[in-house]
């Protein structure tokens, strides 16, 4: 079968892998354009969120590069993008496009379904259970090197001494993870993209500003949906840090990385009813920032999203009780720059300002 | 000679330029429609400007700010280039003594912006919709075949004004429209129509933000009476309308060229003889990777002074 799969940063590199070596044909998403969005504003609701657009426009592209089935997720606790795969579904279907949506809900919520759905796609490919199982933890690795790679460039970007330097040096070595075929290989590929973004040429006096970046899960992990910030702000010397990384759940040196303690977190501001979608998150994942010293953070969020609209409310009384800045980018169909440059230099402004008089460091937290 | 600072601000609607003296004394200005023409316009402008200043007057330092600020740095050979929340927060807190609340409501957009000190600790900008700002006022004033000039008039002379939906444009001008149909007069339409932008803007900027005084209300739409009224009957105490409103955004950007240029030592002012100069804009894509990013080109006459727009710097260019 010739399968593809949504667009999220730099990830397809190892969905990739997954889809071919499952036994399948792998159709690669293009990167979100304005083609993708104008295939998705005509045949989406009016009302629907830019995820639900850019994922409409995606899966109409891939099937006319002959996708037969699109692997997504479901959706996380009241929020109507766990409804979305469902919609895309029947307008597929009335678009008359052959595309047939697998939906994974997440393996924690629904573990049958989950391996149900993976297992069909195991057999329809011909391939072993046990070389399945392989193909996971292989596929896996990928994920973990790939987020390594990026994370890293988001520290050295923002003090590089010459503009492009470091996007260069992460697609330079994520071509290595992308040809890499075993757990040996991916070793060798990230430390090789490692020491390439080390080589980079850097001003190691350099303190950047340090900003958390937050919000609805799709808009933070692609680039295309959110105007670029984390590069943007990179240039213009920040050092970005984000809190959704598709290995972050397995891991302990992203701040953000233990979903379940989040709800702890965000408790003193929402104890009566948790929101969906990502809502909390942001509540929690503000406190977590504002913990690891962050100068501020910037808040992405689809136009008319419940969740976050929710999060954006309760958020300016966790940036007073913290002392943390926080500026909140609504995020839909324009695709303009100015308007996100001329807002994240003015809040690159704030906090300097702040952290040059020492404002930031007023008040001291326990971890 | 007097020794000053040109300040100029290029947003969507108008092209505002200052000149400043060491003392922050405003020797010049000019406010000027910028009519989608940001080139010609600055031209335009730093010409007007040189012919009533430039016997007395020498330029030792410029910045430019605004959504063209970018190109009008090219223009000018500015010693500075800043974001307008930054600008206008320098100016209103060098013309008013411990301002804590900017208002500024502009041609297509409109923010809040929070001090202490004299320094910014929060701001907000609208989002998405251009709702209650300068633009939507104008084709409404033309809408009701009113200029822009009277309509506060319009709002002062209101008995009793008319609740209009405030949340969207396309809403408050249908709710507008409606009302208008039942015969309810003008006036009452027109301060109906300045107490649901101050709702709308209230609700959509400020929320969430401590609004403390003194308030500064600047920008274009700061002339407009009824919204100033407006404004003061929401928030319930005074709000200063600075004389020179309209050009703030152009003097915070002549006031931070004074300290660029004091790190700086010299500045890059091209001089008030623009006229003849022929400056414009090519763009290309670049085939380099799929990417595919437009590359932007400025020419001065025929020489390439800048290129940007790619993503990774191949041909990232700034002569000078």
């Amino acid at each position: 079968m010739k399968i593809s799969f949504p667009r999220m940063g730099y990830s397809y590199i190892a969905f990739k892998w997954l889809v071919e070596n499952m036994g399948h044909e792998c159709v690669v998403p293009p990167e979100p354009s304005n083609r993708t969005l104008d295939l998705g504003v005509r045949y989406a609701p009016e009302f629907a969120c830019i995820p639900f657009k850019i994922l409409l426009g995606t899966y109409i592209e891939v099937a006319q590069m002959g996708a037969q089935a699109v692997i997504t997720s479901g959706g996380m606790g009241p929020c109507r993008a766990g409804y979305y795969w469902v919609m895309h579904k029947y307008l597929l279907e009335e678009m008359n496009l052959p595309l047939k949506i697998i939906a994974m809900e997440m393996p924690l919520l629904n573990l049958g379904d989950f391996w149900k759905k993976i297992d069909l796609l195991r057999r329809d490919g011909g391939i072993s259970l046990k070389e399945l199982l392989r193909v996971l933890k292989i596929t896996w690795a990928k994920v973990k090197s790939i987020d390594d790679v990026e994370i890293r460039s988001h520290q050295v970007r923002p003090r590089e001494l010459k503009r492009g330097e470091t996007t260069l040096a992460i697609n330079a070595g994520l071509a290595f993870i992308d040809a890499a075929q075993n757990e040996e290989e991916i070793r060798e590929a990230r430390q090789e993209a490692l020491s390439l973004l080390d080589r980079v040429p850097c001003d190691e006096q350099r303190q950047p500003l340090k900003i958390g970046i937050i919000g609805e899960i799709y808009v933070v992990l692609e680039p295309a949906a959110n105007h670029y910030i984390q590069l943007l702000l990179g240039e213009m010397g920040v050092e970005t840090d984000r809190s959704i990384y598709l290995s972050a759940y397995a891991r302990k040196n992203t701040i953000v990385n233990l979903e379940g303690d989040l709800f702890s977190v965000a408790r003193p501001y929402l104890n009566e009813a948790p929101i969906g979608g990502h809502g909390v998150n942001s509540i929690a994942e503000t406190i977590l920032y504002a913990r690891h010293g962050f100068d501020g953070v910037v808040q992405l969020a689809p136009f008319s999203c419940i969740p976050e609209i929710v999060a954006k409310s309760i958020i300016p009384t966790v940036s007073r009780e913290y002392d943390i800045p926080v500026q909140t980018l609504f995020i839909d169909e324009q695709t303009g720059r100015a308007g996100v440059q001329t807002r994240m230099e003015a809040f690159v402004d704030l906090l300097q300002w702040r952290r040059d008089r020492g404002i930031h460091k007023k008040k001291v937290f326990s971890l | 000679m007097i020794q000053a600072y040109l300040g100029v601000d290029v947003g969507s609607v108008s092209t505002n330029l200052v000149i400043i003296s060491e003392l922050g004394q405003l020797l010049a200005s000019k406010y000027m429609r910028t009519n989608g023409r940001p080139i010609q316009t600055v031209q335009e402008g730093i010409q007007a400007l040189g012919q009533e200043a430039a016997s007395q007057i020498e330029i030792i330092g410029c910045g430019t700010t605004g959504s063209a600020r970018y190109l009008t740095s090219m223009i000018i050979g500015a010693d500075v280039v800043k974001n307008e929340i930054t600008a206008h927060a320098i100016a209103a807190s060098h013309e008013i003594e411990d301002v804590r609340t900017i208002i500024e409501i502009g041609g297509q957009d409109s923010k809040i912006i929070i001090l202490q000190d004299g320094i910014v600790t929060d701001f907000a900008m609208n989002t998405v919709c251009a709702a209650g700002t300068g633009s939507f006022l104008d084709q409404q004033a033309s809408r009701l075949c009113i200029p822009i000039e009277e309509f506060g008039g319009y709002a002062a002379k209101a008995t009793n004004p008319v609740r209009i939906a405030g949340r969207c444009a396309v809403f408050a001008e249908s709710d507008m429209i409606h009302k208008q149909q039942l015969g309810y007069n003008l006036e009452d339409i027109v301060a109906g129509l300045c107490e649901a932008l101050v709702r709308n803007y209230m609700n959509n900027v400020g929320k969430g933000k401590e609004i403390m005084a003194p308030v500064v209300f600047q920008g274009g739409v700061a002339a407009n009476q009824g919204l100033v009224r407006a404004f003061k009957k929401y928030l319930g105490f005074e709000v200063v309308v600075p004389p020179y409103h309209d050009v703030m955004g152009a003097i915070g950007a002549a006031y931070l060229a004074r300290e660029a240029v004091k790190r700086k030592g010299r500045t890059g002012f091209k001089g008030f003889n623009l006229e003849n100069i022929n400056f414009r804009t090519t763009s290309f894509e670049c085939r380099g990777c799929s990417n595919a990013c437009e590359v932007v080109q400025f020419f001065e006459n025929n020489n390439l002074i800048a290129r940007w727009g790619d993503r990774c710097g191949k041909w990232e260019l700034q002569v000078g």
